[in-house]
C-alpha cells in the first residue's frame, strides 16, 4: 500500500460527508482514502464502497482502537481478485441488507459499534462471515508491522536473544 | 557394508520417523555396529535453517498432510484437519519441543493398580517399571543434558516464570522450580548454553536445546552404520509366507515406489502414523492390520489432559522472552481422589507469539471480549496444563477411506472424546491456574483450550499380554518378532509428564535389546 496526498478534485465539504458515513474515504470509482491521508488504496476488482464496507466489517470483528484503519486495510486487500470479489460482493451486499432490515442506510451508516456487531452476530455462522474473520486471524495478527503495536519485540535471534535484554527484568511482582 | 545400503541388502534394521524414538535408536543401533536405513518423510533443517516466526516456522516444520478428525474435542471443531502440532523433518518433533524431561512417577507404571477400576477408561498396567526404567533415564538425561540431573545446574527464570513462580508460592506451592529441561544451562555437549531467545518451539537457532536432527542423526551418520533417506514416505510393510517383515515400500523424493528390504522394520512415525502404517500393510494373513491380532491397533489414543490458562496484570510481563517453557508446578503431578479425580497434572510456563496467541487463545472467538485480551498481550503471563488422560479403546486412529493424501493412501482419521476423569482433572487445573494469576495480581484470566497435541500417545500400546496390547515389554509387536515400534505410541498409559524423556529411555533401551538379539543370532 502506498501512502498518497489527500486526492484532490474533492472538496473539502465533500470529503467531509463521506467521512461522516465511513471511517474511509470512497474518493472515487476504485479509490480510496483514509480521512487523514494516511494511507491510500486503488481496488480493481472490487467497488470502493464494498471494500470500504468491508475494513469496517474487519475493524468490527478485532477491533483494536489502536491499530489504524491501514493496517485492516492490508489484511483484507488479498479479496480485491477476479476469484473472490463476486463472493466478497455478495456478503457485503447481505451485510448492508441486513443492517437496511434494522432500519440502518448501510452497514456503514450505522452509528454505534453495538449495532453493528448485532449485525455481525446475526451471520456469525455464514461461510462469509466465517471466511472473513478466520483470514483476518493471519491477515491482521501476522503483520510484521501490527506487532509493535502491541509490545509484541518478533524475532530476537539476530540480535542474541534476551539474556542481556531484559528476559528477566520483571520489577513490580 | 558401510552406508549407503543398497535396497536389496536385506540385514539392515529399518527405522521409520527419525524423532525421539526412531532418531535415537537409529544412532543408538548405529553405535553398536547395526547397519540402519531410517527413512524419515520429511526433510533435513538445522538450526541455521530455523525461523524466529510463527507462521513461517510452522510453514517450514509442521505435518501438515491431510487427517482427519472426529469426536468431542475441541480441536475437531476448531481445527478440524490439524488434530497434531507436530514436526515432519528429520529429528521429528525433537525440534519443536520445548525440552521438559521428567521421569514417570513410580505409580504413573502401574496405572489400573493404582487408580483401580475407572469406568470407560481402558487402563492397564505397564509390564516394567521405575526400578527397570532407572538406568535408561540415567543415559537419556546423559544423553540431553538435562538441568537438575548430573550435577548441571538449572535455568535462570525468565519473567513469565517469576509471576509463575510467585503466584504458585502465594497459594502454597511448594515443588515450584525451573524444570528439568533439555536445554543447556552451560555449554554442554559441544552445544551452547540458552541465550533465552524465545521460539523454542521453531526450533533452538543455537543448538541449546537438545534435538535428534543434530546430535543423534549426525553422530549416527558419523560411525558409517546410518543412512538417512529424507523426503521418504513409507507406504506399507511387507512380510512373507512365515509371518515375518521383509521390507518397507516407500514413495522417494521424487514420488517413484521404492522398496527397501529389511532384517528388522522400527516403526516410529508418531502415534498417528505408526498405527495408519500398520493398518495400511493389512494383507490376507494380517486382514485387519498388521500386529493387530489383538484389535489395540490405533486405539487407546491419549493426548495428555491439557489446557492453558493466561493471566493478564496492569504492568508488563513481556513472557515471550526467554525459555518458552520456563518452570513448573509439580504439587498437583500426585494422584490423590480426593480432587474428584484419579491421576495427576503438571502446571508449565508456556508462552505463545502475537500471531499464534490470535489463533489459540479462544479459537473462533471475536469482538471486544477477545481483542481487549490482546490489547493486554504484553501485561500476559501463560502456563499450561499437562495431565493424565484415560485410555479408551474408543479414542482411535482409524483409517478414512475417503480421504486420501498425496500417493493415495487413505489418511487417519483422529477420534477422540473427553472421558469425565479428563474433564474434571481440567477444570481443577484451570481453577487452580486461574487462582495462582490472580494470587499476585491478575485483573482478567483466560482457562484456554486444548491445542492440536504435541503429545500422541498410546495407539500401539505395551502390554504383557497380547491380547492386551499390540506390543511387549521391548516394544516388540506381540505378533510379529522382527518389527518394532518405537516411539510415544507403544505407551501404556501417558502418565502426568511429558513424555519425550521416556520415549528416548525407551529407544536406547530398545537399541540394547535389538543389538544383543541380532548379535546372538535370535532376530
Amino acid at each position: 500500500m502506498s501512502k498518497h496526498e489527500t486526492p484532490r478534485g474533492l472538496t473539502r465539504r465533500q470529503l467531509l460527508a463521506r467521512a461522516s458515513a465511513m471511517g474511509a474515504f470512497v474518493v472515487g470509482a476504485g479509490f480510496i482514502a483514509a480521512p487523514n491521508a494516511a494511507w491510500a488504496i486503488e481496488t480493481t476488482h472490487l467497488d470502493s464502497e464494498t471494500f470500504a464496507t468491508l475494513v469496517q466489517m474487519a475493524r468490527d470483528i478485532y477491533p483494536h482502537d489502536y491499530v489504524a484503519d491501514e493496517y485492516y486495510v492490508v489484511a483484507v486487500r488479498g479479496y480485491d481478485t477476479p476469484e473472490q470479489a463476486a463472493a466478497i460482493t455478495a456478503g457485503i451486499a447481505a451485510l448492508d441488507a441486513a443492517a437496511r432490515g434494522r432500519g440502518f442506510p448501510s452497514y456503514v451508516g450505522t452509528g454505534w459499534e453495538r449495532d453493528r456487531v448485532d449485525i455481525l452476530r446475526s451471520m456469525e455462522d455464514s461461510a462469509f462471515f466465517q471466511q472473513i474473520r478466520g483470514g483476518l486471524v493471519t491477515g491482521l495478527y501476522n503483520q510484521k508491522e501490527v506487532w509493535p503495536l502491541f509490545g509484541y519485540e518478533g524475532e530476537s535471534f539476530s540480535q542474541g536473544g534476551y539474556l542481556h535484554r531484559g528476559f528477566d527484568d520483571i520489577t513490580w511482582l | 557394508m558401510a552406508a549407503p545400503f543398497d535396497l536389496n541388502d536385506d540385514g539392515v534394521v529399518v527405522i521409520i520417523g527419525t524423532g525421539a524414538g526412531g532418531g535415537v535408536l537409529a544412532n543408538e543401533l548405529a553405535q553398536r555396529g547395526v547397519s540402519v536405513v531410517a527413512l524419515e518423510a520429511g526433510g533435513r533443517y538445522l538450526p541455521e535453517d530455523y525461523l524466529n516466526d510463527e507462521w513461517d516456522s510452522f510453514g517450514q516444520l509442521a505435518w501438515t498432510d491431510p487427517r482427519t478428525t472426529s469426536g468431542d474435542w475441541r480441536v475437531a471443531r476448531d481445527f478440524s484437519g490439524l488434530p497434531a502440532w507436530i514436526v515432519k523433518a528429520v529429528g521429528g518433533t525433537t525440534t519443536h519441543w520445548a525440552g521438559a524431561s521428567i521421569r514417570f512417577q513410580p505409580h504413573e507404571w502401574k496405572a489400573a493398580t493404582t487408580y483401580g477400576r475407572v469406568q470407560g477408561a481402558n487402563l492397564l498396567d505397564w509390564p516394567i517399571d521405575e526400578v527397570e526404567m532407572a538406568p535408561w533415564y540415567d543415559l537419556a538425561e546423559e544423553k540431553l543434558g538435562v538441568t537438575r540431573t548430573g550435577g548441571r545446574a538449572g535455568l535462570p527464570g525468565n519473567n513469565n516464570y517469576k509471576v509463575f513462580e510467585a503466584g504458585a508460592r502465594a497459594v502454597g506451592y511448594e515443588e515450584v522450580h525451573t524444570g528439568r529441561m533439555a536445554i543447556n544451562s552451560a555449554d554442554f555437549d559441544g552445544r551452547p548454553a540458552c541465550q533465552q531467545t524465545g521460539f523454542c518451539f521453531q526450533g533452538c537457532k543455537w543448538g541449546a536445546k537438545w534435538s535428534a536432527a543434530y546430535t543423534d542423526i549426525p553422530r549416527g551418520e558419523a560411525t558409517g552404520n546410518l543412512e538417512v533417506r529424507e523426503n521418504a514416505h513409507v507406504a506399507r510393510i511387507l512380510h512373507d509366507d512365515r509371518g515375518l517383515v521383509t521390507g518397507v515400500e516407500y514413495f522417494d523424493r521424487d514420488g517413484a515406489l521404492q522398496f527397501q528390504r529389511a532384517r528388522i522394520v522400527c516403526v516410529a512415525g508418531n502415534s498417528f502414523e505408526s498405527p495408519r502404517l500398520l493398518l495400511n500393510s493389512a494383507s490376507s494373513m494380517f486382514p485387519d492390520g498388521l500386529a493387530n491380532s489383538s484389535g489395540q491397533v490405533g486405539r487407546n489414543y491419549m493426548r495428555h489432559v491439557t489446557g492453558s490458562v493466561y493471566g493478564v496484570f496492569d504492568q508488563p510481563v513481556r513472557m515471550w522472552r526467554g525459555t518458552t517453557m520456563a518452570g513448573i508446578i509439580q504439587d498437583e503431578a500426585r494422584h490423590d481422589p480426593s480432587r474428584g479425580f484419579v491421576a495427576g497434572y503438571e502446571l508449565e510456563t508456556l508462552a505463545l507469539g502475537l500471531p499464534f496467541m490470535a489463533a489459540f487463545l479462544d479459537p473462533g472467538g471475536w469482538g471486544r471480549e477477545f481483542t481487549s485480551a490482546l490489547d493486554s498481550y504484553q501485561n500476559m503471563a501463560g502456563m499450561w496444563i499437562v495431565g493424565e488422560d484415560m485410555p479408551q479403546e474408543t479414542n482411535r486412529v482409524t483409517l478414512n477411506h475417503d480421504v486420501t493424501d498425496r500417493w493415495g493412501l487413505p489418511v487417519a482419521n483422529v477420534h477422540f472424546d473427553d472421558h469425565p476423569n479428563d474433564v474434571a482433572m481440567r477444570n481443577h487445573a484451570y481453577a487452580r491456574g486461574q487462582a495462582i494469576y490472580e494470587a499476585v495480581g491478575a485483573t482478567r484470566t483466560f482457562p484456554t483450550p486444548p491445542y492440536p497435541s504435541t503429545h500422541n500417545l498410546g495407539t500401539n500400546r505395551m502390554s504383557e499380554n497380547p491380547r492386551d496390547g499390540v506390543v511387549n515389554r521391548w516394544g516388540q509387536t506381540h505378533d510379529v518378532a522382527n518389527l518394532f515400534v518405537s516411539d510415544g505410541s507403544q505407551f501404556t498409559t501417558g502418565a502426568a509428564e511429558n513424555p519425550t524423556l521416556t520415549i528416548v529411555a525407551l529407544a536406547i533401551r530398545q537399541a540394547d535389546h535389538i543389538a544383543r538379539q541380532m548379535s546372538a543370532g535370535a532376530l
